[in-house]
């Protein structure tokens, strides 16, 4: 069951003097939603294409299932949309998937089962030069989908798609998981991985930064309580959640390290020592808050 | 070799539906007619002198035009105008997929970087073989129309000449193709790779070889350039009295042969060797 899909060790790739991947370990389950997470520039997309082997590591590997990447019988079973589709601009949608089909001796079905399946095929005959934004990225994920491939590889499929186009990618991927494929997605917006990821792996100048669960990411839910004297509340809710399970925000209010349920054992505490309660609050820290906290302070993967 | 075929059978679909490469095959097919046949017959018919004539009698006018010179008819507009334009063929198909993203896309989808480059080469080597073909039927239906029309037996040309004048015009046009191919994968563009290549093929050469008859190492330099290979292979069919632009007698034809299948060796390795190594970011 957690077969691995994708494995790198120590993968890293130099140009000049810029380190553009570095020493990058990452690992991809078979069946998962990998999110790939970094701001612009990061990394990410140098990382799949070293996967893909488009381009060659400078030190590491990268082995897909199973085998070393780049060889061919590897690189047809992935499917991948990398950094923007890259068709014939005056070939219609169709033709350049036919066109990508004849690669692997694939049937025109096919063709048209991924046309359908990302919802182009009444525009299929158009030539591609006239396709919006968002349709020329719904046929890269098709041409990613053609042969229906071990390992979905999405590179920002989202980029420049308006609001109802970014959902409908999502609805997509959210479908493909639901039927077992695995894929691995990059992206900048962290709300989208937030949404549809199960793993996640943060990289940001080439370093990997940490490779876990959504959810271990963003940690357990916490409480927030609002409540004077400041000091007296503080000392209370310390014998209750710990010297270290307690944050003051700034703004009057404390960050308690305790799940929802605890709020009743709370507030009878801070009554019990005489302070005013004025507002307890359930919170969940967003992957957003985490990846700065991330970025910001260069934890390492642990 | 199934990897090859796939990838040629891809890349022949795609090239087969871009007007770019009609275009080109058709400017060909104009010219050639035009060149070959259409001059000729108009100065034959208005009874003036043409600048192909040679100063020769009408009677020879004629018999330039009927299928017995067709041979040489084929061959004479090739190591010229029909290089210049099956190098554009070779450049654009591999210059343009890199702007694009295709080679990208197409070395994801599974055959090795060989079978897929070498796919774009053999597609590109067949429509030169269409170019070539297409040319040979269209002399061979306009110098027997013309012998008709002009009361004259049809006597067609040896199978032996046909054979031979094919020949060097196909190496001719693949030597120009996959050079440009070559330039193509180079300049990783089109542009600079069609400009580039025809002001060599055009100009460059000619220039150098009018250098060379003051400078004898220029000379011999140009002796084993592109140019003077394709046009010597012709001129040892055809001779250089012709006159025709690019067809020379610099070096012999056994030579000359060497030359261009040496330059198309050379350009077909090169291409696949720097596509192989090549990181594509």
């Amino acid at each position: 069951m957690n077969e691995l899909v994708v494995e790198t060790d120590g993968l890293t790739k130099r140009y000049g003097d810029r380190l553009a991947v570095d020493l990058v370990s990452m690992t991809v389950v078979r069946g998962e939603v990998y999110g790939f997470l970094g701001p612009n520039g990061a990394g990410k997309t140098t990382t799949l294409r070293m996967m893909l082997g488009l381009i060659r590591p400078t030190a590491g590997s990268v082995s897909v299932l199973g085998r070393p990447a780049g060889r061919p019988d590897v690189t047809a079973r992935i499917g991948a949309l990398i950094e923007g589709p890259g068709f014939y601009p005056y070939l219609s949608g169709r033709d350049n998937l036919r066109t990508l089909a004849r690669y692997r001796r694939l049937p025109d079905t096919e063709v048209d089962r991924v046309l359908d399946l990302v919802d182009l095929a009444e525009r299929a005959k158009d030539a591609f030069k006239g396709y919006s934004l968002g349709m020329k990225q719904r046929l890269g994920v098709a041409a990613a989908m053609l042969g229906s491939p071990d390992l979905l590889v999405l590179d920002e499929p989202t980029n420049g798609l308006d609001p109802a186009g970014m959902a409908d990618m999502r609805a997509l991927v959210v479908s493909l998981a639901e039927a077992g494929q695995t894929v691995i997605l990059s992206s900048h917006i962290l709300a989208e991985v937030q949404e549809i990821c199960d793993r996640v792996g943060v990289i940001n100048n080439g370093e990997l930064l940490r490779e876990s669960t959504v959810a271990e990411l963003r940690g357990g839910a916490t409480l927030r309580v609002r409540a004077t004297p400041e000091d007296a509340a503080l000392a209370a809710v310390m014998r209750l959640a710990g010297e270290d399970g307690v944050r003051r925000l700034g703004d009057g209010a404390l960050e308690i390290d305790l799940p929802a349920t605890a709020a009743p054992g709370l507030v009878k505490e801070l009554v019990g020592a005489g302070v005013d309660v004025h507002e307890v609050t359930a919170a969940e820290r967003s992957l957003e808050d985490v990846f700065f906290e991330m970025t910001s302070t260069k934890e390492l993967v642990s | 070799m199934n990897a090859l075929i796939n990838s040629t059978s891809a890349e022949l679909l795609r090239l087969r539906k871009w007007s770019a490469t009609w275009v080109v095959v058709g400017a060909w097919m104009a010219l050639a007619l035009a060149f070959g046949y259409v001059f000729n017959y108009v100065a034959y018919v208005s009874g003036e002198e043409n600048f192909t004539s040679d100063g020769g009698t009408r009677a020879g006018l004629l018999a330039q035009m009927l299928p017995p010179a067709l041979p040489d008819i084929l061959v004479q507009g090739l190591p010229m105008f029909g290089g210049a334009l099956a190098m554009v063929i070779g450049a654009l198909a591999a210059g343009n997929g890199f702007g694009w993203g295709t080679w990208k896309t197409v070395f994801t989808q599974g055959p090795s970087r060989l079978a897929t480059v070498g796919g774009s080469l053999l597609a590109v080597t067949l429509i030169v073989v269409a170019m070539i073909t297409a040319t040979l039927v269209l002399y061979l239906g306009v110098s027997s129309l013309i012998a008709v029309t002009e009361g004259q037996e049809i006597v067609m040309p040896s199978l032996e000449a046909v054979a031979k004048a094919y020949g060097t015009g196909f190496l001719v046009l693949e030597m120009w193709a996959v050079l440009g191919f070559l330039v193509g994968v180079i300049a990783k563009g089109p542009s600079i790779a069609v400009g580039l290549g025809l002001v060599w093929a055009l100009v460059v050469e000619n220039l150098l070889r009018g250098v060379g008859g003051l400078i004898s190492a220029v000379e011999t330099f140009t002796h084993v350039l592109p140019g003077t290979a394709g046009g010597s292979l012709v001129g040892a069919l055809v001779g250089d009295g012709s006159g025709t632009p690019g067809v020379v007698t610099t070096i012999g034809g056994e030579r000359a042969l060497i030359t261009v299948a040496a330059y198309v060796l050379v350009a077909i390795v090169a291409a696949v060797v720097v596509m192989r190594r090549r990181d594509l970011a």
